[in-house]
């Protein structure tokens, strides 16, 4: 069976699908990619679909599915590079990504990781600290 | 003005999900040489990506052929998935969105109908499933 690489770049991790999957080796990726999630403490995992013609139910599914997974380990997965034929036929197959944030490419991708992160930090210091007064006064 | 490009009937046996791998990649060579657009590419290579992995699953394995069709104005790919499997014992329930019997999406069968251009299934308890699906050039 084929296997997908997953490349570290910093926190973040790179999956670059470069081959017609078949279920075994989406399976795999997905296994793979939660274990290195906790591996290497990782804040994002960017997919980059520019390669694939088709995305059918089973890869919207484990597209969804390691979206959920990254979630829970306190991860977040951006897909990017999803080709015009294949968004105008997943729509038709009936499949939704919901839950799934998407990007133009891998750039973007990060950049959109990077963002949320800081956001998530200076909101996690705003419920931290309050100022008990200013608590009081604003309630 | 085809020279070179191979029109006959092809068959591909689906006996693994790497068969399933082969179907698709044997759909697009043909959808490709009978010049369907880009996107009817990838709607016909999809739904035979799905149906291919219910003869797998439900089917127990069994085979694609695909042929090249022509109605005197255009030209198609028609694909025939068959098994021996248990065939389908209710047919509208299978084919209503979000319907299944194995922990898919329940999206293979109603969705692949809404992306080809013509969609038969035939099926009968204890002796298969047969689904012929066309997609014409436009
Ligand atoms: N070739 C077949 N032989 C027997 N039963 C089938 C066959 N194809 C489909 N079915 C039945 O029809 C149901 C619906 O099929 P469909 O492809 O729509 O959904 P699924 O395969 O369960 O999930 P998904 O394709 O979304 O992953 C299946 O769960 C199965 O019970
Ligand atoms: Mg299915």
């Amino acid at each position: 069976m084929e296997r997908v690489p997953v490349l570290k770049i910093g926190d973040i991790l790179l999956v670059s699908i470069q081959i017609d999957m078949s279920d075994q080796t989406a399976l795999a990726l997905q296994e793979d990619l939660a274990e290195r999630i906790v591996e290497i403490g990782a804040h994002g995992v960017v997919i980059d679909i520019t390669a694939l013609d088709i995305v059918d139910s089973f890869v919207g599914r484990m597209l969804s599915t390691i979206a959920s997974i990254s979630k829970v380990l306190d991860a977040e997965t951006v897909v990017v590079g999803m080709r015009p034929a294949v968004a105008i036929t997943l729509v038709e197959l009936g499949l939704s990504l919901n839950g799934i944030r998407t990007a133009l490419n891998v750039e973007r991708g990060m950049k959109l990781i990077a963002a949320s992160r800081e956001n998530d930090l200076g909101h996690d210091e705003e419920v931290k600290d309050p100022e008990p007064g200013q608590a009081a006064t604003s309630a | 003005m085809t020279a070179g490009v191979d029109l006959s009937p092809k068959a591909q046996a689906i006996g693994s999900d790497e068969d399933v791998v082969r179907v698709r990649q044997l759909v697009r060579t043909v959808a490709v040489a009978v010049k369907l657009s880009l996107v009817d590419q990838t709607k016909l290579v999809t739904a035979a990506s799905e149906l291919a992995r219910n003869t797998l699953i439900y089917g127990g394995g069994g085979n694609a052929e695909v042929t090249v069709v022509d109605d005197g104005r255009r030209r198609g790919v028609r694909i025939v998935f068959a098994d021996s499997g248990p065939g389908i014992p209710d047919l509208d329930l299978a084919l209503t969105d979000g319907y299944t019997t194995g922990g898919g999406l329940g999206l293979g069968l109603s969705g692949a109908r809404r992306l080809v251009d013509e969609f038969i299934v035939e099926t009968a308890a204890g002796k298969g499933t047969r689904v012929t699906v066309t997609k014409w050039s436009r």
